[in-house]
């Protein structure tokens, strides 16, 4: 391999899910723009077919950055998060594919931590964690947190998986690794995410971690009812039998 | 040789066995050494009977103690709300300058 070749500037395909997103997706932008100055990137929006007009907002980000910057893949309706990180998977031409919320419950200024990180240990995957010192999080009531500790301490003594945020969904991953893992991938919704690392890790891919914050939207709501708490219990068993 | 190789396979098998599998093992290795307490009488059987429910109890009161510390120790970072307000603050002035109406946000507590 030539000096050229081994030195070639890695690119950075961020993709980002959307649905109704207007308010938020312009500042997410902003900020990616913002904190990866020094980086090659694209940033690649797949929108579900938002009826609040977020699609229009992309397009105006599209004049203010360029269309090879930001990238619209919109698809026709909601069809779920999975097939949304491959759909963007298809457009992208980065060697990273970086995962992450639209709604600033992830800060785009951890992605320079993110990139340090994998360039540091030569890491396939670096996942975000919100559970360790320097990370945290803001916005939940008790009850959140206890149903959050409790899921994390059962999940950590059934599987064993390696990292200490299972459901998180700010993540780094080397694209080859990205793809062989999502297409083993069945599950839906937070336990995709949980999916996506614990098969990660059955197949021997080293795995870092960076502290994260997460910025919760709506203060003090609890977001998990008795249906996600069955969700999540069904989603163990499963992991459990089949990884 | 035939030792080093089977010994490779077995870490191979281990590595690449389901992760059910592993925790059936542990299980069956946990209960073989049951009934050997059992059948050796090394500790009196009155308590080897319910050592089972004593590690069953002993796990559910680590699985217990590790979330009481976990919530104790939780980390939050009410800062980083504060934060994230002056960066839309920020990001809306920029996009205000770009786009033909300034995009409204949500307020976090």
């Amino acid at each position: 391999m030539s000096i050229k070749m081994r030195r070639k500037k890695k690119k950075y395909s961020i993709i980002i899910p959307t649905y109704n997103e207007r308010l938020n997706i312009a500042l997410v932008v902003y900020l990616v723009f913002k904190h990866l100055q020094d980086f090659e990137f694209e940033v690649i929006i797949v929108d579900d077919g938002s009826p609040d007009g977020t699609q229009d907002v992309i397009k105006q980000l599209q004049n203010v950055y360029g269309e090879d910057r930001v990238l619209l893949r919109a698809r026709p309706k909601k069809l779920g998060l999975g097939t949304a990180y491959y759909h963007g998977l298809k457009h992208a031409s980065g060697d990273f594919i970086i995962i992450m919320d639209a709604d600033l419950s992830h800060h785009p200024k951890y992605l320079p931590s993110f990139i340090r990180k994998q360039m540091e240990t030569g890491a396939s995957i670096v996942t975000g964690t919100r559970y360790v010192r320097n990370g945290g999080v803001h916005g939940w009531n008790l009850i959140r947190k206890l149903t959050s500790r409790g899921a994390n301490v059962l999940a950590q003594t059934l599987l064993w998986p390696g990292v200490s945020d299972l459901t998180g969904s700010f993540r780094l991953y080397e694209r080859k690794a990205f793809e062989d893992i999502i297409s083993s991938v069945v599950s839906k919704g937070y336990v995709f995410q949980m999916e996506m690392i614990v098969r990660a890790s059955r197949k021997g891919y080293q795995i870092e971690e960076v502290p994260i914050t997460f910025v919760d939207r709506v203060y003090g709501s609890s977001k998990l009812g008795g249906s996600e708490i069955l969700e999540y219990l069904k989603g163990l068993v499963y992991l459990l039998i089949t990884t | 040789m035939l030792l080093k190789r089977g010994n490779s396979l077995k870490v191979i098998v281990v590595l690449t066995m389901k992760h059910i599998l592993k925790i059936m093992t542990l299980v069956v290795v946990v209960v073989g050494l049951w009934i050997s307490l059992l059948q050796t009488s090394v500790v009196p059987r009155s308590y080897t009977w319910l050592l089972p429910v004593y590690l069953i109890i002993s796990l559910g009161c680590y699985g217990l103690l590790m979330v009481r510390i976990g919530l104790i120790l939780f980390p939050t970072c009410l800062h980083e709300a504060v934060l994230l307000q002056k960066d839309i603050v920020e990001a809306k002035e920029f996009l205000t300058g770009v786009f033909p109406t300034p995009c409204p946000s949500f307020n976090y507590q």
